[in-house]
């Protein structure tokens, strides 16, 4: 693959990207994210919530082991994935909401890979200086200065991937007891596995791979094409206000070029390694940084700030033909947001009902169907149920468990003497239950019958009842 | 073909909002082309990223370490072995070398305890019941259905009801499943055998109308009362000494009680005359050599908890 041969190259090498420092209103919201992103990402797992002496203290707790999920005074069991599920659909419709009024906000300031990576830069300019700097020492051969300040950029880099993996198991686990333990090899296995993987994965990510992620390995930004129209902002270039571009001559701007001075601020802020005047590509992840540094630019001119902006396909149509831009709420405002914005808010107040009704215990009834009938020596039909009782509680509790409207069918739960049973705190417990019909009743002489059981705690309001069928002899 | 470039129309603008960005203007970074033209179509040079090639690279060198370490290519009689000796077969049987030094301390426990006191340890219990249950499928289900229930009028008990023919109490069912019933393999295993009443000329025809319709009238059923009336001697001269006088059965010779609503082999008319003119012999196999005695007491436990228990 010589440079001669002018065959296509099948393959190229990625092109090394040097974002420069830039100052201004996008970039300062970016810190802030930054701050409060990480923040949550790392003090979370140490908030305590008192919930009892035998449940964690631990305010948000994926307790994989026990199947529970402790978020502050919420816990979740297996059977309740539907609150989860919720969330994760309220999650999805709300990137819908944002994508199609802001557009790739989520990729420009909140997803982790940009997050990550917006710290990795920062640390890589701490040590190397800004981007002048960063490209010469890119280039020269390796020497003393290379080697300590590569290796230095490399060893802090390390060292925040194995925080942030360190701080992802703290969710899976008591945060103290789990630190102790990873630092005196007490922790399981699969800690440590989980922190090498994903201080790997950080290391990579944040500090090599960095936009390709976002080009080649990331779903969502094709995803969002779909939720992008003429209404959705996005940081654009008003090349009819810009072009043709020009060198300032003499410190002067030549009054037959546009404002676009050509000065690539543009370009050298962009993390993405792209032109944005080449108008909204495939790789914008719609950050800002080309706002913050061409407005500057401007102010140096005396031209008016938003030659690069954050405006809509639509506004381009009216400003070419001479009108405004139309505000900014009349684009975010539009039927498709509020379809989303009602949507997202409905499932909300849905799940806020539906954890306020949730009773704190629990019954789900398997009719044994194998046989589904016994005929007993005096002629009575039996029938057997796998019945499983929650207790969500943190005592243990009794369950009276009967049959409803049904005075001549009899209940009795196999090794028990009575009808009532105990479950221990915050556990579930499986009984056998049989029901008894005598041989003259309806029950026992039809092929099914629909039955309700009744699950109640003594002394409490606290009662459940689930649907079942009772199988007769048919004659 | 010339229809459809009729109905195009000629002056077909595109509307301003799809010119984005403006086509006229030379983008800075122009893609590159291969050079190759197909009727006018061009072709451009997007060349992929060269770390995918190192990841295909990369792929090729696990495949080949990966042969080096596992089990990999058929030969003729097995497949090469690999540098870790992998073996599937070897690590299930030592995944049942585990489990089984694992359970073993239940076993103890269950070989510890007395047959009839199991389900008085709650833990233990549920481990016998457990246990007892994969026994139970892998070596009861056969005759005696994977739910227990038997094969009805068939003469493979039902064990969910509450008659029993050998016994239903714990002590019963374990001492069944060791020796089994009728069976020469064991001489412990009980034994009994109705005559062939009918077979072996021990009644007439009409007498052993009467004792069936006799038998029917005790459990409840249709009958004929005068054939009914005429059994009630048959029955007592013949069979009270196993059945009962009144049909309660006996659990020390295995005889079915033959006044309720149970029927091993049928409580149809046909199907009791059957039974006393041919008589019935159901063989039980026994499983003191087949199984531990711990996983004994554990299928004991496991039957006796499906409803019938005594």
């Amino acid at each position: 693959m010589s440079s001669q041969d002018d065959s296509p190259q099948l393959y190229a090498a990625r092109e090394p990207i040097f974002p420069r420092r830039v100052k201004g209103n996008f970039r300062t919201l970016k810190w802030w994210l930054m701050g409060v992103l990480l923040g949550i990402y790392y003090i979370t797992p140490w908030i305590r919530w008192d919930r009892g002496p035998a449940m964690p203290d631990q305010a948000v707790l994926v307790d994989i082991a026990n199947r529970r999920f402790f978020f502050f005074m919420i816990e979740i069991w297996p059977h309740e994935f539907y609150f989860v599920a919720g969330l994760l659909i309220m999650a999805g419709i709300g990137l819908f909401l944002f994508t199609s009024a802001f557009g790739r906000v989520w990729c420009g300031y909140a997803c982790p890979q940009t997050v990550w990576t917006d710290l990795f830069i920062l640390v890589e300019r701490w040590i190397e200086g800004d981007r002048n700097a960063r490209v010469r020492l890119h280039r020269q051969t390796w020497n003393g200065e290379k080697v300590r300040k590569y290796g230095t950029k490399w060893l802090v880099w390390l060292l925040i991937a194995v925080g942030t993996g360190g701080a992802w198991i703290f969710y899976f686990a008591d945060a103290p007891t789990l630190l102790r333990d990873l630092f005196t090899l007490n922790a399981h296995p699969a800690a440590y596995i989980t922190v090498g993987i994903l201080t790997a994965t950080t290391f990579f990510f944040g500090g090599f791979f960095r936009e390709q992620i976002c080009i080649y390995a990331c779903p969502w930004p094709r995803i969002q094409a779909a939720m992008v129209d003429e209404d959705t902002l996005t940081v654009g270039y008003r090349d009819w206000r810009g072009e043709p571009r020009g060198k300032l001559k003499k410190g002067q701007l030549d009054p037959a070029q546009g404002d676009c001075i050509d000065c690539m601020a543009c370009v050298n802020v962009c993390p993405m390694g792209i032109d944005i005047r080449d108008g909204q590509q495939m790789e914008c992840i719609t950050c800002g940084l080309c706002i913050d540094a061409c407005d500057e630019v401007m102010d140096r001119i005396g031209k008016p700030r938003g030659l690069i902006d954050y405006l809509a396909l639509s506004d381009e149509v009216r400003e070419r033909q001479g009108a405004p831009a139309i505000p900014v709420w009349k684009h975010v405002f539009r039927p498709r947001t509020m379809v989303y914005t009602v949507l997202w808010a409905g499932i909300g107040i849905g799940l806020i009902v539906a954890l306020f009704l949730r009773t704190d215990i629990d019954m789900s009834i398997s009719p044994v169907r194998n046989p589904t009938y016994v005929v007993l020596s005096d002629g009575t039909i039996r029938n057997a149920y796998d019945i499983r009782l929650r207790n969500m509680s943190n005592e243990p509790r009794p369950f009276f468990l009967s049959v409803a409207d049904a005075p001549s069918i009899r209940l009795t739960i196999e090794g028990e003497a009575g009808q009532l049973v105990t479950v221990p705190a915050d556990e579930q417990a499986s009984f056998r239950v049989y029901l008894t019909a005598p041989p003259g009743i309806e029950a026992s002489r039809s092929a099914s019958t629909p039955v309700r059981l009744w699950a109640s705690v003594p002394g409490e309001t606290a009662r459940i009842y689930g649907e079942t069928v009772f199988n007769g002899r048919e004659q | 073909m010339v229809d459809q470039e009729d109905k195009t129309p000629e002056n077909k603008v595109t509307p301003a909002s799809r010119q984005y960005p403006d086509p006229k203007r030379k983008l800075r970074q122009e893609v590159a082309k291969t050079g190759h033209s197909w009727d006018g179509i061009e072709e451009y040079d997007n060349p992929m990223p060269r770390w995918w090639l190192w990841t295909f690279y990369i792929t090729i060198a696990w495949a080949v370490i990966y042969w080096l370490f596992y089990p990999a290519w058929p030969l003729v009689t097995r497949a090469t072995q690999g540098i870790l000796g992998y073996d599937s077969r070897a690590a299930v049987v030592s995944d049942i070398e585990r489990f089984n030094t694992e359970n073993q301390v239940w076993f103890d426990r269950l070989l510890a305890t007395d047959v009839d006191a199991i389900s008085d340890d709650p833990e233990l219990q549920r481990f016998a019941v457990n246990a007892g249950g994969s026994v139970f499928r892998a070596q009861c289900s056969q005759c005696h259905g994977t739910g227990g229930a038997g094969v009805q009028a068939s003469g493979f008990p039902n064990l969910l009801d509450d008659d029993w023919l050998w016994g239903g109490t714990m002590d019963d069912i374990h001492e069944t499943v060791r020796y089994g019933i009728r069976n020469e393999d064991y001489p412990d295993a009980r034994w009994s055998q109705m005559p062939a009443f009918g077979s072996d000329g021990l009644l007439d025809e009409g007498e052993i109308d009467q004792v069936v319709h006799y038998v029917l009238q005790m459990s409840n059923q249709g009958h004929d009362a005068e054939l009914a009336t005429a059994g009630e001697e048959v029955f007592l001269n013949n069979c009270a000494s196993c059945h009962g006088e009144s049909g309660e059965g006996d659990y020390f010779v295995g005889a079915p009680a033959l006044n309720n609503q149970v029927w091993l082999y049928g409580g149809s008319f046909e199907a009791i005359r059957h039974s006393v003119y041919y008589s019935r012999f159901g063989v039980m196999p026994g499983f003191a050599d087949r199984l531990r005695d711990a996983e004994i007491r554990a299928v004991a436990a496991y039957v006796h908890q499906l409803g019938g228990g005594e």
